[in-house]
């Protein structure tokens, strides 16, 4: 089966890519591996991307990837015009709508770039050599005379040319050529790749207020929709009084939604929902709602105790997910021995766009307009909640007012499509922000325990760290309590050059919805790795860089041990020293580390974290003054994240990360009481406003020849540890738990 | 994806009329006095360049002018607005100079709060022709982004203010 095909003639394709136009599909899968196995797999050839070249010689590039912030609806597609050798300003990006054809589309993971780098310069590539095929035909000259410049075919001898859109109905009659005849460009040969000559595809339109968010999509006849869920996870509605509701101007009616039963999933929370002519209305007629709820299980959730039972968990032994050498015959052999404890809370998203669906039942072939990061769960959960197939659903997906993690979780959309099944009219379900930060897939609260004995050098002869969390699975299985899934995101993997250590995994059970959230468990793995390799320098009098240095230990691959699909990753991006004390030599030295006179309540803390396979050091300076009052003056992050398609938003999704990383370790705190959540608003969930960030953000970007690794998750661990580091070189205070702003600084 | 059809039309509910000019154009209104400008902007004009953050004028994603002053739509009603000028980001001529400068610094992520922080950063620019640092940061903590673009806006509105001299 051949992996690209001219698929130019086939009837599937409307509107931009309709008739007369040069069109290539491509199958694409998620790397070699997959690849060869499709082949061998798949009976009947089914085109995943579109890229088109119009008569006018407009190129149209379908993205299938979610655009949420990160920059891979511009990313991708430029790949496919550096091969194509095509002129940036003629290209059009078409979205895609859900579709298994498409492979994975769940924008999350950091994998965008990563997954269909290699398969999008082929597209781009194939279409070039075919465009000069075409050219050569013409001209009656050899393909091998020919070459391209941007937009055009040029025949190297006669300098005549024939620009894309001449060529495309020539092209377009063409076989496609076997991989092997597709020359791919040299990297000194890229145009748009690894250069800042080009911005985000939609900039244009979002400083004039003309790019359509998932907030903005409407339908005609249209209602709006708010829903007042169960304030517990598990409430059902005892009893409720609609009539005050239903006096509010512009209501239409009430309708009432099941309560949600494990496994969560993706199914609607339940509650009662208000019709209405607008969202203000239904806003409105919320407010007037009386409903009485029963009681639920969940109502025995309290942070604070929960937080008890975390920690005595987290030091009984757990489930061992890695171990090397013997920690406990280490351990027994007496010496020194340090011993840490780490909390982290709940977090929620706050993405500014609060979740938002359109949903036409359209007779039981629902249409969807939502900022949705996976637009194949949104077809998999309506085809779930409606009793439909999922091919029957079209998920359309404008631009997300950012993601996080949240928008692949489309309940909200399935709540649009139950309501508009009712109502047999479309309907637009607005959550208010209170709705956002209450009833949200929280990032989970973690404990963690850490011990080290140390060696006469300093150095840990042994090192054991234990977490407990509720789980993500919880959320798919009401059994699960163990965090198998999220091992690898920072625990299963520590890259550290001591002979014993173990790392474990002990059972917590949920009480609220966990989800993920850029970068997941690594932010509470990293804040307990990175606190407490701080703690042991500064217990052995070594300075934080170079025993942090010493930790990860002499250039080399280290061999994790792993199964499956981990397995088959890291032999494409196999854990690699060098490049991990390569970040962390690099933003030593940007920062000055150790050379910069440091007063009082002035320091600088490192901290230096892998994830998404990218490598990532940061450097946090903090001036706190004498009433306590920090502020975060500099931060410097090295970044190694392999080949960089626009280095520009590279920088941009790590300045932004910074941002992100001093929201949640200064203010990020999610607590219940009595199983309800007891925050609601940016008032007391806060994020970092301009006033309180870092005020200078300095990204350095290792130059890399490896394969691209993730970058819109990978900037967010190593902050808050590098934040708490220098909080301690600062004040001498070392602080364990997250956010900072429940302790005191002086 | 393709453009999406907004509703235009809404039934009117019989309140006292509310006269005011939205982007230059008079514009009457005769629903719900108390209904904030901001669902009046989207839901009824589908002027949706204006977006609902917070409800509660804590995060500015809702920010336009009133006679030319940042104010946050989420919390002004209809009734505040009576007789007045609203500017939307839909109402101010591409490229302004903070647009511009928005887009030579690459400014957004997603995109989503940049409209209101541009409506900030255009008021800011008009009380305060040459802000330093510190003006700016006391102006536009208001504003929040999720994405943590503050450092690209900071010198975006530095830029702004000097193709503005």
């Amino acid at each position: 089966m051949k992996l690209i095909e001219n698929v130019s003639r086939r009837g599937f394709l409307t509107g931009a890519l309709a008739t007369g136009a040069f069109v290539l599909g491509a199958k694409v899968v998620r790397n070699h591996f997959l690849v060869e196995h499709a082949e061998a797999a798949a009976g009947v050839f089914q085109p995943d991307i579109f890229l088109a070249i119009a008569g006018d010689g407009t190129v149209t590039i379908v993205a299938h990837r979610s655009e949420m912030g990160c920059g891979s609806r511009t990313a991708l597609p430029l790949v496919v015009a550096d091969e194509l050798d095509a002129d940036w300003s003629k290209v059009k990006i078409d979205q895609a709508i859900g579709d298994p054809k498409y492979g994975d589309q769940d924008t999350d993971g950091s994998h965008s770039v990563r997954s269909f780098f290699d398969q999008m310069r082929q597209v781009g590539a194939t279409g070039r050599v075919m465009l000069i095929s075409a050219a050569a035909a013409q001209w009656n000259v050899s393909p091998k005379d020919c070459t391209t410049g941007p937009h055009f075919v040029v025949h190297t001898a006669s300098g005549k040319k024939l620009g894309y859109g001449e060529l495309a109905a020539a092209a377009a009659k063409l076989p496609v050529p076997k991989k092997e005849d597709v020359p791919l460009k040299k990297r000194s040969e890229w145009r748009y790749i690894g250069k800042d000559s080009n911005a985000l595809f939609d900039l244009p339109d979002i400083v004039t207020g003309k790019a359509v968010f998932g907030m903005d999509a409407a339908v005609p006849g249209m209602v709006y929709a708010s829903i007042e869920h169960p304030p517990v996870l598990g409430q059902k509605i005892a009893s409720y009084d609609d009539k005050p509701a239903l006096k509010v101007p512009g209501v239409q009616k009430t309708l009432t939604l099941e309560t949600v039963t494990p496994p969560h999933l993706f199914k609607p929370l339940g509650g009662v929902a208000v019709i209405a002519d607008n969202t203000w209305a239904a806003f409105q007629g919320r407010k007037a709602l009386k409903i009485q709820w029963s009681s639920s299980p969940n109502q025995s959730y309290n942070s604070a105790e929960y937080r008890k039972t975390l920690e005595t968990t987290s030091r009984q032994p757990g489930k061992v997910v890695r171990s090397v050498g013997d920690v406990d015959a280490a351990f027994a052999k007496g010496g020194k021995i340090i011993e840490a404890e780490y909390y982290t809370p709940h977090l929620a998203h706050a993405s500014m766009e609060p979740p938002v669906a359109v949903v036409d039942y359209n007779g039981g072939k629902p249409l969807a307009w939502a900022p949705t990061q996976n637009p194949q769960a949104v077809q998999d959960t309506l085809a779930a909640v409606l009793g439909i197939k999922k091919e029957d659903v079209t998920c359309h997906v404008p631009l997300l007012g950012g993601g996080f993690g949240r928008k692949s979780k489309p309940d909200q959309v399935a709540e649009a499509a139950v309501l508009s099944k009712q109502l047999g009219k479309p309907v637009k379900v607005v959550w208010s922000r209170e709705d956002d930060i209450r009833f949200d897939y929280f990032h989970s609260v973690a404990a963690m325990y850490m011990k080290a004995a140390i060696g006469a050098d300093g150095k840990p002869t042994a090192w054991l760290q234990r977490t407990v969390y509720p789980p993500i699975a919880s959320t798919f299985d009401p059994n699960a309590k163990y965090a198998d899934d999220e091992m690898g995101l920072g625990w299963n993997n520590l890259p550290f050059d001591i002979p014993n250590q173990r790392a474990e995994n002990g059972p917590a059970d949920y009480h609220v919805r966990i989800g993920w959230l850029r970068s997941v468990a690594n932010i509470y793995h990293a804040f307990a790795i990175h606190c407490f390799a701080d703690e042991l320098a500064h217990n052995a009098s070594q300075d934080s860089v170079q025993y942090l240095l010493n930790l990860i230990g002499p250039p080399r691959i280290i061999d994790l041990g792993l199964k499956g699909d981990e397995a088959e990753e890291a032999k494409r991006f196999p854990l690699d020293t060098a490049r991990y004390r390569r970040v962390v030599e690099i933003v030593a030295e940007k920062s000055g580390w150790g050379k910069r006179p440091m007063g009082k309540g002035h320091g600088m803390g490192i901290a230096a974290h892998r994830s998404f396979l990218t490598y990532v050091a940061t450097v946090v300076e903090v001036e706190v003054d004498n009433k306590g009052e920090l502020h975060i003056p500099n931060v410097w992050t090295a970044v190694d994240c392999g080949t960089v398609v626009a280095p520009d938003n590279v920088r941009n999704q790590f300045e932004g990360a910074a941002v992100f990383g001093a929201s949640l370790a200064l203010y990020g705190e999610i607590t219940a009481t009595n199983g309800a959540i007891n925050q609601s608003n940016f008032g007391d969930y806060q994020i970092v406003r301009m006033n309180k960030a870092p005020r200078k953000i300095e990204v350095h970007i290792v130059e890399s020849d490896a394969p691209p690794a993730g970058v819109g998750e990978p900037g967010a661990p190593p902050f808050a540890p590098a934040l708490y580091n220098a909080v301690f070189a600062a004040t001498g205070k070392r602080v364990r738990e997250l956010p900072l702003s429940k302790t005191k600084l002086v | 994806m393709g453009a999406i059809p907004y509703i235009l039309e809404v039934p009117q509910t019989g309140g006292a009329m509310i006269n005011l000019k939205v982007n230059g154009k008079d514009r009457s209104f005769d629903g719900d006095p108390d209904m904030p400008l901001l669902w009046y902007l989207r839901d009824i004009l589908g002027l949706t360049g204006t977006k609902f953050g917070c409800g509660i004028s804590l995060c500015g994603s809702c920010t336009v002018h009133q006679n030319g002053e940042a104010i946050r739509s989420c919390t002004t009603s209809m009734k505040e607005v009576a007789g007045a000028e609203i500017t939307t980001i839909e109402g101010i001529a591409p490229m302004h100079p903070v647009q511009k400068a928005w887009m030579e610094i690459k400014v957004p992520q997603c995109g989503y709060c940049q409209t209101g922080q541009i409506m900030q950063a255009i008021a800011l620019l008009k009380d305060n022709k040459n802000p330093s640092d510190h003006d700016i940061d006391t102006v536009m903590a208001a504003n929040l982004c999720r994405c943590g673009t503050y450092q690209r806006i900071r010198a975006a509105i530095h830029q702004a203010a000097k193709e503005i001299a």
